[in-house]
Formats: C-alpha cells, structure tokens, sequence
C-alpha cells in the first residue's frame, strides 16, 4: 500500500516536473556588447511570441567565453570567433549570429556623410601616423572634387578592448603590410597614433567635438550621431557606401565553411558591392548539452531570431543572415548538438 | 572599576567595536592579497622592471606600467598646481573678506561643487570644455608658450583639446570644493586675538593670512592637500573621458596620455591571460602609490608637529 502510493507520488512528481519544464525554460547567455541591443530586442519580442524569456548580459567577448567554459551560462557570445582547435577542446560548437559593418567617420568641414573617398591602404598609413594632414596627396588625389583642410587629422581609436577594434585592426592587417607588421590585429592592440574614446558612444563623441579628427565605430552610431561615414575601397577595387545592402553582400560573398565553427572574419571579402569592414557576431554552445531542456530552449530562441528577428535587426543596423547562412547552421546544430550521447533535435 | 549586572553588555559593546575595526584592517589585507594574486603572471615575468618600462602592446602580450603611472602622477599634479592657490583664495575670501550675507550661499556652492557624481564632469569636459579649450585656448597657449627656451617643450603639439592638461584642470575643479572647504574650516579656527593682534600691530589681510593664518593652520591645510590629492590620483571616469586614452609617453601637457584608473576602466572588461595580469598589477601599483602618498603626509605632519613643538 505504502509502497504503490510512493511510486505514485514519484510518479506524480516526475510528471509536473517535466510538464514545468516544458511550460517554460529561461536561458542565460553573456558576452559580446556589441549585438546587445538586437539580442535585447529580439529576447523582448521572443518572450512576448513564446512565453519563454531569454536573459543576455553584455559583459563582452572576454566575458562570454569565460562564462561558457565556467558553464555558468546556457550560451555564451564572442565578437572574435574562436578557432576550431578552441572550440573542440572546450567541446563547444560556433555559429554567427547577426552581422553589422564598421564605418570610418571623419569631423572635416565641408564634408558630407558618404562623400569622402578613403582606400584601405591609406586609411592604415591615416592611422599609422604616416599621413599626416587632410590635404596629403594620397587623399586628396582620390577625391579630386572636394577641397581638404591643411590641418593635421586627429585620430581617434577605441581604448576599451572590442570586437569592434578587432573587426577594424583585422582589416587594416589586411590591406597594409605595415600595419600587419608594426600593430598586428585584436580586441585591443598598441596604437601608432591618435588617441582612445572609451566605448562606440565614446568614439562618436570625440569625432563629433574633435574638429579634423577620424575615427571607426559601427554604423549605427555613425548614424544617430549624424557623422560624416566614409567610402572605402573594397578587395574588387570598388568603392562602396557603407548600407545593409553592402554589409548583406560581403555575408552572401564569403565562404563560411572555409573556417572550422564558421568563424569567418568578414573583412575584405570579394564581391563588387563588398563593405570591406564588414563582421559577424558568435554563438557558443556546449555540443553535448547537460541540461537538454535549456540547450533546446536556446537554439530555438535563434531558430526563432533567424525566421522572425531580421525586420527588428534591420531597424537596429545590424544586418540578418542570408538564408544559406541561417540554413548551414540549422543542419549544423542537428549534426552537432546532442543530450547524454543522442542528439538533441530530431 | 566596579562590576555592574551590565558588564557583559560592555564586554559584548567592545568586542563588537574591536570586530569592526579590524574588519577594515582584514578588507585591506585580502584586498592587497587577490592584487598580488591576480598579477602573479607580469610579476614574476617583468619583476621590478614593469613600473619603467614603456610598452603596452596587447597583441604582443607585452606591458609596462610607465605612461599610466606618469599620467596619474602628471594629471594629479597640475590638479594640484591649479588647485591650491585657487582655494587658498577662496577659503581667504571666505573667511577674511566676504560680507557676511555673502558667505553662507558661496560656501554652499562650493560645498555642492563637492556632491557632484565624477561622470558629470567629465561629460561636462568632453562636451563643453573641450570643444572650447581646442579651439579658443589652445592654439593660443601653443604658440605663446612653445617657443619659451626650456619649457617650451612642455605646451608643444597640435591642440587635441583632450590630454593630460585637460584631465589635470578637470580634476582641479573636482578637487577645489574639497580643498577649500577643509582651508575655510580651520582658517575659522583661528583665534580672533592672533588675527587681531596682527591687525592691529598695521599688518594687511595678506600678511595676516601669509605669516600668522597659515602657520597656525599648516597640518589642517596639508590635510585637506593630501585629501584633494587623493581623490585626484584615484579618479577615473571624469579623467577617461578627457585623458585621451593612448598608452604612449606624453611629448607634452597636451598630448593624449593615460592613467592607471583610466587603462582599467577602459581595458578591463575584454581582457584575458597576460593583459588581465597587467591590468591587475596597474591596480596593485595604485594602491601602493595612494598609500605612500598618505604615509608621507602623515609623516610630514608628525615632523611639522615635533619641530613646533621645539621651537616654542
């Protein structure tokens, strides 16, 4: 008797405690800083369509992977993808999440948003020191049509470590030699010239209160600060606008399964309509997850984000996948992520 | 001493009074101890060699503390510069020459200068100093001072607006409430008769204050240094946003630099392995600075005590 009512008391229990499950799973994640405001605004609207609620803390990159090697988070965020001999021996599993494009933005007066011209190799040598002035030759022969100040440019760099600094020192590695052998690339570097802004928000202030100078931020700051953004010279020798269109292209145009995890830096990449400081931001997940409810529970508030999210993504400035992308890194997650050995999604 | 039915409330009073204080000793000992901890990396690779050596190069993993130790000691001594004759005269109005309806409202703005959150200043220096600073001020001071022989060198350089000179005379203006508040209060506690006998004797407010208010009160004024002083080594937001942020040695007051609580500030959050160590360190380094800066203040005062002493 006693026996047959503790089996269904257990019974019982096991019951609501998966029905509870089901009903609704909250997540964790931490990292990046940057896609913040779209993991935000997608966790708002995702809590609202779904019930369940996903809690992100932008505690940067760094953060983010320590979080997720600490396993104190559900997932982890990382602007700097980690390389594949990382992911395997943490066990992890990588896939991008949004994209945004980084704008070079310049106080001169006189000059609108979009209408100075820069290369990547003479933004390098801007940013080297080795140009010195506004109306040096090198950027004034490629922008025959406006007429450039005799005063020394101001350079202005990000002080705090980002992913945005390791999107920009990514690229100027890429087109200059120099800069690849003297500064190298990373979330923060030894900066030639200039001086540092702490933050986007802080860049943006120094170039808007600093008459001459030039920094980098990303494009949405460009914006609602009203900056002057650059056109930059991409890898197929076209000189682009910054806009989702570009960002989109230089996505569509790289080989995402070139790099283990899909840790692809989007710098440089080809394509007439490329932005070449174009880059993606990371997810890290635990291959085998322990807690399979909350594994679930994550890929499918981005199952959600990539089908739902890109009209709120676009209103922020960042831009979406491109549907080959979302579809690689669906089949990737039923390839990779499994629960005590079986796979997780069916 | 005769035993009360309430000495244990007694016992039970002091012995709780004795835990707190030693709580502080105990914060200070585990805070000191997870520094020295947490920079075991840089400090058993660079030892010594750390505080002089000028590089900082995370992608090199190389670091040295040089330039955000000049730029705490640069920042906090043009605040200091700027800052102690600005409230001498202020406490010397106050308490000397203002009118008596005069006295309550200055006092208290000066007071509600202190009660100001550090950001504020420092938004309030990127936004509307700086801008004016750049282009109104100091193309000027450049080209009167930078060809002065021997100094010259000192105020060279293109007019950035931002730089050590910038986050020094921020940090003044943060200090002067502090400053001149501690200068009024002990100038008040000077007897009438000393001033008067000194008034009446035909010295002029200047000599009053030069030769009889500042010796009377030289420790409270040194005191009330040494508190600016701190406040002015320690800061950090309102000296990020004007400081520059660029770990390179500072050709001049203008140029951009760094400083110890600024490079944390800025580099902490994404930092990992040897950067980490290094950021860990800078704090380490900090907090000994601030304490031999008070140690030394202590010990002048107790030598200034001791030779008064002797000479009356």
């Amino acid at each position: 008797m006693l026996k047959r009512s503790l089996v269904k008391l257990s019974a019982a229990l096991t019951l609501s405690a998966l029905s509870f499950a089901s009903q609704a799973v909250d997540i964790t994640g931490a990292g990046a800083t940057f896609p913040f405001p779209i993991y935000a605004k997608w966790a708002a609207d995702y809590k609202a369509a779904s019930g369940n609620a996903v809690n992100y803390q932008s505690i940067g990159s760094g953060g983010g992977v320590q979080q997720i090697t600490a396993k104190t988070v559900d997932f982890g965020a990382t602007d700097d993808p980690m390389s594949g001999e990382q992911l395997d021996k943490i066990g992890l599993m990588q896939f991008p999440a949004v994209i945004g494009g980084t704008v070079a933005v310049v106080n001169v007066e006189g000059v609108k948003p979009g209408q100075l011209k820069l290369t990547g190799p003479v933004l390098a040598d801007i940013y080297l020191g080795k140009v010195k002035t506004w109306n040096d030759p090198a950027i004034q022969s490629i922008n025959a049509d406006l007429k450039l100040p005799a005063t020394q440019i101001i350079v202005v760099h990000r002080s705090d470590g980002s992913g945005t600094t390791f999107g920009w020192t990514n690229y100027l590695s890429k087109v200059s030699a120099d800069w690849k052998a003297k500064v190298g690339e990373g979330k923060a570097v030894k900066w030639p010239a200039g001086q540092g802004g702490k933050g986007n928000e802080g860049v943006a202030a120094y170039v808007k209160q600093l008459k001459n100078s030039i920094g980098y931020v990303e494009f949405a700051y460009a914006k609602q600060n009203g900056l002057a953004w650059t056109q930059l010279t991409n890898k197929d020798g076209k000189s682009v606008q910054p806009e989702q269109k570009s960002f989109a292209a230089a996505a569509a145009n790289a080989k995402w399964d070139s790099v283990p995890g899909m840790g692809v830096v989007l710098t440089e990449q080809p394509g007439a309509d490329s932005w070449p400081v174009t880059s993606a931001t990371f997810i890290l997940l635990y291959k085998d997850q322990a807690k399979p409810e909350n594994g679930k529970a994550a890929v499918a508030f981005f199952d959600w984000a990539f089908s739902k999210g890109a009209a709120s993504a676009a209103a922020l400035d960042y831009v979406p996948l491109p549907t080959a992308v979302t579809d690689q890194i669906r089949s990737n997650w039923k390839a990779n992520l499994t629960a005590g050995g079986k796979p997780l999604l069916n | 001493m005769k035993k009360t039915q309430y000495s244990w409330h007694d016992a039970a009073f002091s012995g709780l009074t004795r835990v707190f204080a030693f709580l502080v000793f105990s914060l200070l000992a585990a805070i000191l101890f997870s520094l020295i901890y947490g920079s075991q990396e840089t400090l058993s690779k660079y030892g010594l060699s750390f505080l002089w050596t000028n590089e900082w190069d995370p992608v090199q993993a190389e670091f040295g503390a040089l330039v955000p130790i000049l730029g705490t000691l640069l920042t906090s001594v043009v605040a200091l510069v700027i800052a102690i004759p600005v409230s001498f005269g202020i406490a010397i109005f106050l308490t000397e020459l203002a009118p008596g309806w005069l006295k309550r409202p200055v006092g208290t703005a000066i007071e509600m200068l202190a009660a100001i959150p550090s950001i504020i200043y420092g938004m309030w220096g990127l936004f509307v100093f700086v801008p004016f600073f750049q282009e109104y001020v100091q193309p000027s001071l450049i080209n009167a001072l930078s060809p002065i022989p021997v100094i010259g060198w000192m105020f060279s350089g293109a007019p950035f607006g931002i730089g050590i000179f910038t986050a020094g005379l921020i940090l003044a203006i943060m200090v002067i409430p502090f400053i001149a508040a501690v200068m009024r209060d002990v100038f008040e506690l000077v007897p009438a008769l000393l001033k008067e006998s000194a008034y009446g004797l035909g010295s002029s407010t200047w000599e009053v204050m030069w030769k009889v208010v500042l010796p009377y009160t030289r420790s409270g004024v040194i005191g009330g240094v040494m508190l600016g002083l701190g406040r002015a080594l320690g800061e950090t937001m309102a000296v990020t946003f004007v400081i520059g942020n660029a770990f390179r040695m500072p050709g001049s007051f203008f140029a951009p630099g760094n400083s110890i609580a600024s490079a944390l500030a800025n580099e902490f959050n994404e930092a990992a392995g040897m950067q980490k160590s290094a950021l860990i360190e800078l704090g380490l380094i900090l907090f000994l600075i601030t304490t031999v800066v008070l140690a030394l203040a202590k010990m002048m005062l107790l030598r200034m005590e001791k030779a008064e002493g002797t000479k009356t």
